[in-house]
């Protein structure tokens, strides 16, 4: 019966073996080696040198990550409220305001991000909006300076709203799918032990949905990281991340897959810890939901 | 004893137009053990989180220690509830859980300018360390502190969900079917267990269940609810020996309930045949149901009896026989240790104390007669069946 039941797995292990086992390991090797010009031509050599160069491209890592915890957190801000309002709601609602949160998903990311720049742009529909309100005038007039324009792309700010309005839906999903399956009388227990609002929630909504808050950070925080079309299109070409880096050594000018490699295997080791100490914070909760 | 301490008073509650609780009305006292008895769906559980807080009424009073407190919050009442399905917080060990009313906190009342003025103090940890020690040890649970409740077994998180509610010292304990989930064997002992502590403390208890027999063992008063009327209330001795009407006959213990006439002050007529009772202020000649108790009635021979029955059934329990008797149609269970075959012409005894005599209500004629015997036999004993207790109507929204 068993033997029975491992053999639909087959596929799939072997759909993980050739496309996550191998590439891995290709990566690895590639990382690790350098192409270097000989007399006879292009040789590859084994070499550290794509790791111990690897200083040069600090502020990005640190641009990358700061970037993605400020988009997870805002992320997080935005999902948890309206995950936890849904889902005192009825179904009713439940039904319509899931349909609102991955309607935007039913559209391509590309196009999401594109719209998002003709919105930010300096003569994009915001602006063209402030200027026919006055807020532009007034606030030269109340600073003396002479702005046609609120300069909205190209700053941190717009990557981090273009993540944020892109992975919010993997925020909400699993912090309301645990908030709605949480056992109403757990809070009523609470209620009668003499709980008002505010500690009920402090108390035993905050803790038993911590495992879905765990796993919408995830969900959030790793794309984020990696991300690269958002910061090229609304981060213009001065705030470069992890992705964009990694890109260009593949498919960009500064053509060069062992430095993308090893970039992209230090970003990995990177976020797999940042997993491991998040897991490990939430390993009491999640036992809790087992329940 | 005899202080009131809640009083429901005309309490409705309809959801639309569908009514859950119809006008009810309700007197509980201070430090009694009263249990709200009846069917699923009878509105018992929703008679409890109207108490409890959960439940706001559609209309009537809900009246503690005189005060009205229908707008008051489960959180401001002095009343603690232990759930149906225990509610334990899974997050927190047996300790934590049990010291959770404890750490949100003590209401004292204190005199201000003349004022009454209700804050909220913190309990120092030291109090709060022995309280709950206390508390376990009461429940029997003393070294279970550190373990998680996720790793108790059905009786321990019983007993943590009771020393939860109870070490907040409320007024009164609202039970809502806890030893539902328990086995046989336990129910019994935790049954026993209840009493006690309920003695012990000396506070009131209200305890809702639909099983009759755990009403009857525990009970000071009983309080017998279908489709969202109190149908009677009374002591468990009341209830048993003078129900009310064929509903509350038929749901506490087994009964025969048969049509009869009143013919006097303490005569009543069965069959055309006419029985002494003890029973009296009925109008002459008024239709009655008569409640005969199957331990009751006495076999004898054909020729003594007052009515006369052909056996078709007989099962044995252990200590009786329980034996279906033919009596011109309408078919009797009588429990007793004499044997009597199937298809044996037999005669029965009734004493004038074995024989009740009821009003015609709307129960009338639903219930008492063992036509279908093994039928509603295995009903009752179906524990399975019983368990499905769900109030729809009592959940929220």
């Amino acid at each position: 019966m068993k033997n029975k039941r491992s053999l639909f797995a087959v596929p799939y292990v072997i759909w993980m073996a050739l496309f996550v086992v191998i590439p891995i390991v290709i990566m690895l090797v590639y990382s690790l080696t350098v192409s270097v010009t000989t007399g006879e031509g292009e040789a590859i050599q084994f070499s550290f040198e794509n790791f111990t160069g690897m200083g040069a491209y600090v502020t990005v890592f640190a641009r990358s990550f700061w970037l993605a915890i400020v988009a997870t957190l805002v992320c997080l801000l935005i999902g948890y409220p309206v995950s936890y309002w849904m889902a005192k709601e009825g179904p009713g609602f439940q039904r319509v305001a899931m349909a609102l949160i991955m309607l935007p998903m039913w559209m391509n990311f590309l196009l999401r991000t594109y719209s998002w720049m003709s919105i930010l742009e300096n003569n994009g529909l915001l602006n063209q909006l402030f200027q026919k309100i006055g807020l532009i005038a007034l606030y030269n007039d109340l600073t003396g300076q002479n702005i046609e324009y609120f300069q909205m792309i190209r700053t941190p700010g717009a990557v981090v709203l273009g993540m944020v309005y892109n992975y919010l839906p993997f925020m909400i999903l699993p912090i309301y799918s645990v908030l709605s399956k949480m056992d109403q009388s757990l809070i009523e227990a609470a209620q009668d032990l003499g709980a008002g609002t505010a500690d009920v929630f402090r108390r035993v909504t905050l803790p038993l949905s911590l495992p879905g808050v765990l796993s919408g950070v995830t969900m959030v925080f790793v794309p984020s990281v990696s991300t690269f079309a958002i910061s090229r299109l609304l981060g213009g070409g001065t705030n470069m991340m992890l992705g964009d880096l990694i890109e260009n050594q593949f498919l960009g000018g500064a053509y060069n897959p062992h430095l993308g490699a090893a970039i992209s295997m230090v970003m990995m080791v990177i976020v797999l810890i940042c997993m491991l100490v998040m897991n490990h914070f939430g390993e009491g909760e999640e036992q809790a939901v087992m329940l | 004893m005899s202080k009131e301490l809640i009083r429901l008073s005309d309490c409705v509650m309809a959801y639309d137009d569908d009514v859950v609780l119809d006008r009810i009305d309700l007197s509980i006292q201070d430090k009694e053990f009263l249990t709200l008895l009846g069917p699923s769906g009878c509105g018992k559980t929703t008679t409890l989180r109207i108490i409890g807080g959960f439940l706001t009424p559609t209309s009537g009073d809900v009246l503690f220690d005189g005060k009205r407190i229908n707008d008051v919050p489960p959180h401001k009442r002095m009343v603690n509830t232990v759930f149906q399905r225990y509610a334990l917080f899974p997050h927190l060990n047996v300790f934590e859980n049990v010291a959770f009313g404890l750490r949100m906190g003590q209401t004292v009342v204190e005199q201000e300018n003349g004022q009454e003025v209700r804050r909220k103090v913190k309990i120092p940890e030291e109090e709060i360390h022995s309280r709950v020690m206390e508390m376990l040890e009461i429940v029997n649970l003393k070294g279970f502190e550190r373990r998680p409740v996720t790793a108790l077994s059905g009786g321990q998180q019983q007993r943590v969900a009771i020393a939860r509610a109870l070490v907040n010292r409320p007024k009164v304990l609202l039970l809502d079917e806890p030893l539902g989930a328990l086995d046989m064997r336990l129910r019994k002992d935790m049954q026993q267990e209840l009493k006690r502590i309920q003695q012990e403390m000396e506070i009131t208890f209200i305890y809702v269940t639909h099983d009759q027999e755990e009403a009857l063992a525990m009970s000071d008063t009983v309080v017998v609810m279908d489709g969202g009327r109190i149908q009677q209330v009374g002591s468990p001795e009341d209830i048993y020996n003078e129900p009310k009407n064929a509903f509350v006959a038929d749901f506490i213990g087994e009964s025969n309930i048969i049509d009869g006439i009143m013919r006097a002050d303490g005569v009543v007529e069965i069959f055309n045949r006419r029985f002494q009772c003890l029973d009296k202020g009925f109008d002459r000649d008024e239709p009655v149901d008569v409640v005969i108790r199957p331990e009751d009635v006495d076999i004898v021979s054909e020729a003594e009896g007052q009515l006369k029955g052909t056996v078709t059934a007989v099962t044995f329990k252990g200590v009786h026989y329980d034996t279906i008797v033919d009596f011109y149609g309408f078919k009797w269970l009588i429990q007793t240790t004499d044997f009597c075959p199937v298809g044996s012409h037999i005669g029965i005894k009734i004493d004038p104390d074995g024989i009740h005599v009821m009003k015609k209500s709307q129960y009338s004629g639903m219930f008492g007669d063992y036509s279908s015997y093994s039928e509603e036999y295995d009903e009752i004993n179906d524990p399975t069946l019983l368990d499905e207790e769900e109030e729809g109507a009592g959940d929220e929204e």
